[in-house]
C-alpha cells in the first residue's frame, strides 16, 4: 500500500494539470492576466514624473539663465513648452494646464549670481494636484542646486541651513518599485488562491467530490493533489513577472535572488492555504469566487501598501493592515529587491507569513468534511 | 454475518423525515434492488451506507464496519455510483478510468477483468470526452469507475435514470454478472420492471420499508385478484369505476386499467356485464397476475 501512495497523489496532480490545460479560460487567466495586470499597472497606474511641460519667465535672459533652462529640459524630466514675458501670464498658463510648472528667473541672473552669490529663482506650481506639484518642486530644486554647486557656487549659501534631500533606494521616485512588488503579490493571491478556491468547490457543485470522498484518498491526498499543480503555475507567473519587472521596467535586483524565491515560494502557500479555507467554507464556485474577490483583492489593493502608504493610514486601518497577508510579503521583497537586505532584514516577515500558512491550513483541515454537508 | 445490516436507520433533514427507522439486511453476494417513487429516501439511505451522510439514529454496517465509525474502512471496499453523473466531463473516459483506479491504489489492468465486457462497450470511445458521451455511455463508464478496485459492495443509486431502454438492459445484465463474480449489490431504481431483475427488492415510499421479499414472494403476497380492463375509453371508466362500491383500487397501467374489488364474488363476466350496464359496451375484461408496481400501489395505499 505504501508504494503506492504517490501513485494517488500524482495520479491526483495529473488530473488537475489536465483539468487546468484543457480549460482556455483557465489557462488564459493563469498566464494572459498576470503579463496584462503587469502591464498596466506599469504604464498606466503610474505616477512619476515625465516630460511635464513647464513655462520659464526668464527676466534675465543671459547667458546663465538660458544654461539652466537647457539644463532643466535636458534633464529628461521637463520639457519647456511655453516662454513668458511677464508676471500676468503666469496665472492663466498654469489655469488652463499648458505648464505644470512656471520657472522665473530674476532680472541680472547671472551678474548676481556671480557678484552678490545670491540669485532667485522663483518656482510656481500647479498644486491642484499636490503629489506632482510638490515632486516637479524636488525634481527642479534638485536640478537647481547641482547647477550651481556645478557653476562654482559652493561657498554659496543662500539660507543659513542648507538642506539636502536624498530619496535613498529610490532615487528616481520610480513608481515601479511600488508597483511590481504590489502586482506580484495580487497576481499570486488572486490566481493560487481564487483558482484553488474554486477548482475545489467545482468539484463539490459537480459531485465528483461525492465520489473522491467514497475513496481511500485522506482530505490531505485530495487537497495537497489539488494544490501541487497551482504551486507550479504561480511559481511560473512569480519569475515571469520577476523577469518583466527587470526587463521592461529596470526593476534593480539588489538582494539574493534565492532569497527572494524563497519568500515567494512561502507567499505562493500562504495564498494556497488561503484558498482551501476559502473552499471549505462556499460550496458553489460562485460563492468561491465572490469571497476571492472582495475577500482577497480588494484588501491586496487597498491595505498592503500596494496602492497607499500604511504609514498614512488611520490607526485601526494600519491594524488591519498587519492582518493582510500581502503586505508583509510586498514589504519583504522590498527589502531584498530595492534595498538588497539579506534574511537578517526580512525574518520577521517570514516568520509572520508561515505563522498565517499555519493558522490557515490547520482551520481547513478542521474544517474539511469527510462527509456531505 | 451479511455484508449489509441496516437497523432501524433514521434521518431527517430541517423539514422532511427522509427516513423513519428502517431495518433490512443483504445477504452475500445478492443483487438486491431498493425500489420506490422520487423522495423515498433512496439516495439518503445509499448515502448513508456509503458513509456520506450521518444517520440521526439507528446503526447500518457494510461487511461489519460501522457506517459512522469505520468509514476509512468502509471508503475502501465500497464501489459507489451516484445519481448524478459525477466523473470529469473534461477528461478522455480512458484518463477518467487511470484516475479513479490511481485514486483506489490500483491499475487498470489489475481488475481488468471485472470490467472487461463494459469496457469492450467504451473502447471505441476511449480517446473521447467523458462530456460528450451518450447518457447510456456515461452510466456504464460510471459503472466501470465504481469497479475498478474491486470493491465488495456496489452501492447505485439510480443507475438507470434517464436511459434508453436498450442501454438500461445492458446495464442489468452487467448487474447480473458483477453479482457472478460474488459482488454485493445494493442498486436503488424508480422503474418496477426493474424490480423483478433482482434477487430480492425493498420497497420503499415516504421514508418507510414497505415489504422486503423476492419480486415472487412480493407477488404472491398480492391479496386480491386483480383484473386488467382494455377500453377505448379508459379515463372515463377509470373515473366511473372510482365511483363504484365494489372497487376497492382502480390503477391506469399503460392502456389497461388494473381493478381489485373488496367483494371475493366478482369474477370476469360479473365485472363485464356490470361495466357493459353503465354504457362502457366494448370493453374486455380479464383475470390477470399482478407485477411488483400492482403490488407497490397496494401496499402505497395501505400505508397512507
Amino acid at each position: 500500500m505504501n508504494n503506492s501512495k504517490p501513485n494517488k497523489f500524482w495520479g491526483f496532480a495529473l488530473k488537475e494539470f489536465r483539468h487546468i490545460f484543457r480549460d482556455k479560460r483557465t489557462l488564459l487567466i493563469i498566464f494572459g492576466m498576470p503579463i496584462a495586470e503587469l502591464l498596466i499597472f506599469g504604464y498606466v497606474v503610474t505616477n512619476e514624473i515625465k516630460d511635464a511641460n513647464i513655462a520659464i519667465l526668464d527676466k534675465s535672459g543671459d547667458y546663465l539663465s538660458q544654461k539652466l533652462t537647457s539644463k532643466l529640459a535636458s534633464s529628461g524630466y521637463f520639457i519647456p513648452t511655453t516662454y513668458l514675458y511677464s508676471e500676468n501670464e503666469i496665472e492663466p498658463v498654469l489655469r488652463s494646464g499648458k505648464a505644470k510648472m512656471v520657472v522665473v528667473y530674476e532680472p541680472n541672473f547671472a551678474e548676481k549670481f556671480f557678484r552678490e552669490k545670491n540669485a532667485a529663482i522663483q518656482i510656481i506650481t500647479d498644486a491642484s494636484e499636490p503629489n506632482t506639484a510638490s515632486l516637479l518642486a524636488n525634481y527642479a530644486g534638485s536640478i537647481i542646486n547641482s547647477f550651481a554647486s556645478e557653476n562654482g557656487a559652493n561657498e554659496l549659501r543662500s539660507s543659513p541651513i542648507d538642506i539636502r534631500v536624498r530619496m535613498l533606494y529610490n532615487s528616481e521616485l520610480k513608481s515601479v518599485f511600488m508597483f511590481v512588488p504590489g502586482t506580484m503579490a495580487l497576481i499570486l493571491m488572486l490566481l493560487t488562491a481564487m483558482m484553488t478556491a474554486i477548482s475545489i468547490a467545482r468539484e463539490k457543485e459537480l459531485g465528483t467530490m461525492e465520489v473522491l470522498l467514497v475513496s481511500p484518498l485522506k482530505p490531505s491526498h485530495i487537497v495537497l493533489g489539488k494544490v501541487l499543480p497551482y504551486v507550479g503555475l504561480a511559481f511560473i507567473n512569480a519569475l515571469v513577472i520577476l523577469f518583466l519587472g527587470y526587463t521592461v521596467f529596470d526593476l534593480p535586483m539588489r538582494g539574493s535572488l534565492a532569497l527572494l524565491l524563497l519568500v515567494s515560494f512561502v507567499f505562493i502557500i500562504l495564498a494556497l492555504s488561503l484558498g482551501i479555507f476559502i473552499s471549505t467554507v462556499s460550496k458553489t464556485q460562485q460563492v468561491a469566487m465572490f469571497f476571492s474577490m472582495i475577500g482577497l483583492m480588494l484588501p491586496t489593493m487597498l491595505l498592503s501598501g500596494f496602492i497607499f502608504p500604511i504609514e498614512n493610514m488611520p490607526l485601526v486601518l494600519q491594524w488591519l493592515s498587519a492582518l493582510m497577508p500581502p503586505r508583509w510579503f510586498i514589504s519583504a521583497i522590498k527589502t531584498i529587491m530595492i534595498k538588497g537586505e539579506g534574511i537578517a532584514y526580512v525574518w520577521k516577515e517570514m516568520l509572520i507569513m508561515i505563522g498565517m500558512i499555519v493558522f490557515f491550513l490547520t482551520l481547513s483541515i478542521k474544517k474539511f468534511k469527510v462527509r456531505l454537508s | 454475518m451479511n455484508p449489509i445490516i441496516v437497523n432501524k436507520l433514521a434521518k431527517s433533514y430541517e423539514k422532511v423525515n427522509a427516513l423513519k427507522g428502517i431495518s433490512f439486511e443483504v445477504e452475500d453476494g445478492e443483487l438486491f434492488g431498493l425500489i420506490g417513487p422520487d423522495g423515498a429516501g433512496k439516495t439518503t439511505l445509499i448515502r448513508i451506507l456509503a458513509s456520506l451522510l450521518l444517520p440521526d439514529t439507528g446503526k447500518a454496517s457494510l461487511v461489519g464496519n460501522d457506517v459512522v465509525k469505520d468509514f476509512h474502512e468502509i471508503r475502501k471496499i465500497v464501489g459507489y455510483m451516484p445519481s448524478r453523473f459525477s466523473l470529469y466531463t473534461d477528461l478522455t473516459v480512458q484518463e477518467n478510468l487511470e484516475f479513479f483506479a490511481g485514486v483506489f491504489g490500483s491499475t487498470i489492468e489489475e481488475n481488468y477483468y471485472l470490467i472487461k465486457d463494459i469496457y469492450h462497450m467504451l473502447e471505441p470511445f476511449k480517446g473521447r470526452l467523458a462530456g460528450k458521451l451518450s447518457g447510456g455511455m456515461k452510466q456504464k463508464l460510471a459503472l466501470s469507475c465504481a469497479l475498478i478496485h474491486k470493491p465488495k459492495i456496489l452501492l447505485l443509486d439510480e443507475p438507470t435514470t434517464g436511459v434508453d431502454a436498450v442501454s438500461r438492459k445492458e446495464f442489468w445484465a452487467m448487474l447480473g454478472k458483477l453479482k457472478a463474480e460474488g459482488i454485493t449489490i445494493l442498486v436503488s431504481t424508480p422503474y418496477m420492471d426493474e424490480a423483478s431483475l433482482c434477487d430480492r427488492i425493498a420497497l420503499i415510499d415516504k421514508g418507510e420499508i414497505l415489504s422486503v421479499n423476492t419480486p415472487k414472494g412480493i407477488i404472491a403476497l398480492f391479496p386480491q385478484k386483480l383484473y386488467g380492463i382494455s377500453t377505448p375509453n379508459s379515463f372515463s371508466l377509470l373515473n366511473h369505476l372510482r365511483t363504484l362500491p365494489i372497487c376497492k383500487d382502480a390503477f391506469l397501467f399503460g392502456q389497461e386499467i388494473h381493478v381489485t374489488t373488496s367483494n371475493s364474488n366478482i369474477t370476469c363476466e360479473s365485472l363485464h356485464d356490470l361495466l357493459s350496464n353503465s354504457g362502457f359496451t366494448n370493453s374486455t375484461v380479464t383475470l390477470i397476475e399482478p407485477t411488483v408496481e400492482d403490488c407497490f400501489m397496494q401496499l402505497m395505499g395501505n400505508n397512507r
